[in-house]
């Protein structure tokens, strides 16, 4: 049997429960674990292979050579997809993903950022 | 077929009530809709070329990104028919794994239609209920994956990542509640007034036209076909899944949502059985970069439909020929036969109800000289004095609009 306005009980019981969305800027435990996100580059472990390079689809990771056994990575924050394939193709597991996510820079030029020894990231710009 | 004196509507390229750019031209006596006829082309993106141009690798992420809604279907359909010329035997925990997501895939794209539904007849508390939910297999899909859309699980061989214990749990639990969620929409869908007043009787497409024309998935089980590759041609771990696949034949919008409501459960039904049937084992196989010759064709049962890839290789890392047969593209011919003799109002909702993507759908079309082998190429610049003659066809004079809009600054 049709019943019109069976629907009107759920609304009225909606009134009393807590909001779906959630507190974004002061919550920010939304993120689960094993989220894909920034690329993080320990430089040490680095042995040149270049696999990155080769599996990347969009052309964001880029390793040019310092000196002897020394290698920096340049990831483009704005072209990287988050897909993590370089992870994967890692023979060295130099790379690994973090959950950071808030990656939106005012500065174009800070989208670039610079990973060489002491596993810190300098952006350059 | 237009008719010369009836009053002509372009719906489209940008309109309300479409979602993407996509053109239809209405004719209209009154307010009944008397011919109609869709235009693709304005979503074209070239992946099919772009695909040739990157390794197999890099062009799954490609793949992926055909469509946002159904990217885990794109991507399997695609190492399916890499790993069938590779002869790569993939094991069976991952057959498992791409068939949970694929499953949980489902589950959010039929949510999300269901709201999409909602809001077309103009019912948005539907559409706010419905997508509230659909946030639980979404947040569920980020925890198995690392994403919420474009899941990137997929690689040739195998998945990227396992299940553990915890995850299983996560799973039962989510499905719980989606399954109790659903069973009230089956009963609203069954007794609300405003969405049986909208949806029964719109969008026909009897039996015999929906095999005519070739539809598939939910649009072809409402019209009582029984078509289903997961039950048809098996592919991943469905051959030892137990599943029905769901038809009704009331050929209306309705019942495509019946189908879609009835799919949602049998989907709660399969993850069930793949949390509990899983079986242990290696995830990935290492397969080679260079891909030896060969052809293969792949059919998967996307949530829209029929899914169809066909990729050669040609023994290099890159594939030589990668073509994808989305499943709107087998829908949309019917919209049209769906559209006659209705009224103008019911338009978006029949769209909608063969859950359109159109960007998966645009393709490009080269005209060769069957004598000469010749290809057809045109430049740009005809391609632009087309489009002022076609304009100027219809009334509109961009020249003359130029010359008064110099004259008035």
């Amino acid at each position: 049997m049709s019943r019109p306005g069976k629907i009107a009980r759920l609304l009225i019981q909606s009134l009393f429960k807590k909001p779906a969305t959630g507190n974004y800027p002061v919550d920010r435990s939304g993120m689960p674990e094993g989220f894909r996100g920034k690329l993080k580059f320990n430089a040490g472990m680095c042995i040149g292979c270049k696999m990155c390079m080769r599996d990347c689809p969009s052309e964001a990771i880029e390793i040019r050579k310092l000196g002897e056994k020394q290698f920096e990575a340049q990831i483009n924050l704005a072209k990287c997809i988050y897909c993590g394939q370089c992870v994967d193709s890692c023979p060295k597991k130099v790379l690994e993903i973090t959950a950071e996510f808030e990656l939106a820079r005012l500065d174009p030029a800070q989208l670039k950022v610079i990973f060489n020894d002491g596993n810190k990231d300098s952006p350059k710009g | 077929m237009h008719e010369s004196g009836d009053v002509r509507i372009p719906i489209g390229p940008q309109h309300p009530a479409l979602k993407e750019p996509e053109s239809f031209l209405i004719s209209l006596r009154g307010e009944k809709i008397t011919a109609s006829s869709v235009r693709l082309g304005y979503n074209h993106r070239g992946i099919e070329k772009a695909c040739e141009e990157r390794t197999y690798t890099q062009g799954l992420y490609l793949i992926e990104r055909i469509c946002g809604i159904c990217s885990h279907s794109h991507s399997t359909c695609f190492v399916q028919a890499v790993e069938e010329i590779a002869g790569i035997q993939v094991s069976p925990r991952a057959k498992y794994m791409r068939t949970l997501i694929a499953e949980l895939e489902r589950i959010h794209s039929h949510l999300l239609w269901l709201g999409v539904a909602g809001h077309e007849i103009g019912f948005d508390t539907l559409l706010m209920y419905t997508w509230r939910d659909r946030e639980v297999v979404m947040d569920l899909l980020a925890t198995l994956t690392g994403n919420r859309v474009n899941y990137g699980i997929n690689t040739i061989g195998g998945v990227r990542r396992d299940i553990n214990s915890k995850q299983k749990e996560e799973v039962l639990k989510a499905i719980d509640i989606l399954e109790e969620r659903t069973k009230y929409y089956i009963d609203l869908a069954k007794n609300e007034t405003t969405l049986l007043k909208r949806l029964q009787g719109v969008g026909v497409l009897s039996y015999e036209d929906a095999k005519k024309l070739d539809a598939v998935g939910p649009t072809a089980r409402a019209s009582g076909i029984e078509r289903d590759v997961r039950k048809d041609d098996p592919y991943a771990a469905y051959a030892e899944l137990d599943f029905k696949v769901i038809s009704v034949n009331s050929c209306d919008v309705y019942g495509r949502t019946l189908v879609r409501l009835g799919e949602l459960m049998e989907s709660y039904s399969l993850v069930r059985q793949i949390i509990r049937k899983i079986p242990d084992g290696p995830i990935l196989i290492k397969s080679p970069r260079k891909i030896p010759a060969g052809q293969a064709v792949s059919r998967y049962e996307a949530p829209r439909g029929e899914d169809l890839h066909y990729v050669r290789a040609n023994g290099t890392e890159k594939p030589d020929r990668v073509k994808v047969r989305a499943p709107t593209l087998a829908n949309i011919q019917s919209v049209s036969k769906m559209l006659e003799d209705r009224y103008l109002a019911d338009m978006p909702i029949v769209i909608a109800a063969i859950d359109p993507c159109f960007s998966c759908t645009d393709r490009l079309v080269s005209i060769r000289d069957t004598k000469s082998k010749e290809k057809n190429t045109v430049a740009w610049e005809t391609i632009r004095l087309k489009g002022i003659a076609w304009y100027k066809d219809k009334g509109i004079d961009f020249i003359s609009l130029n010359k008064k809009l110099t004259k008035l600054f």
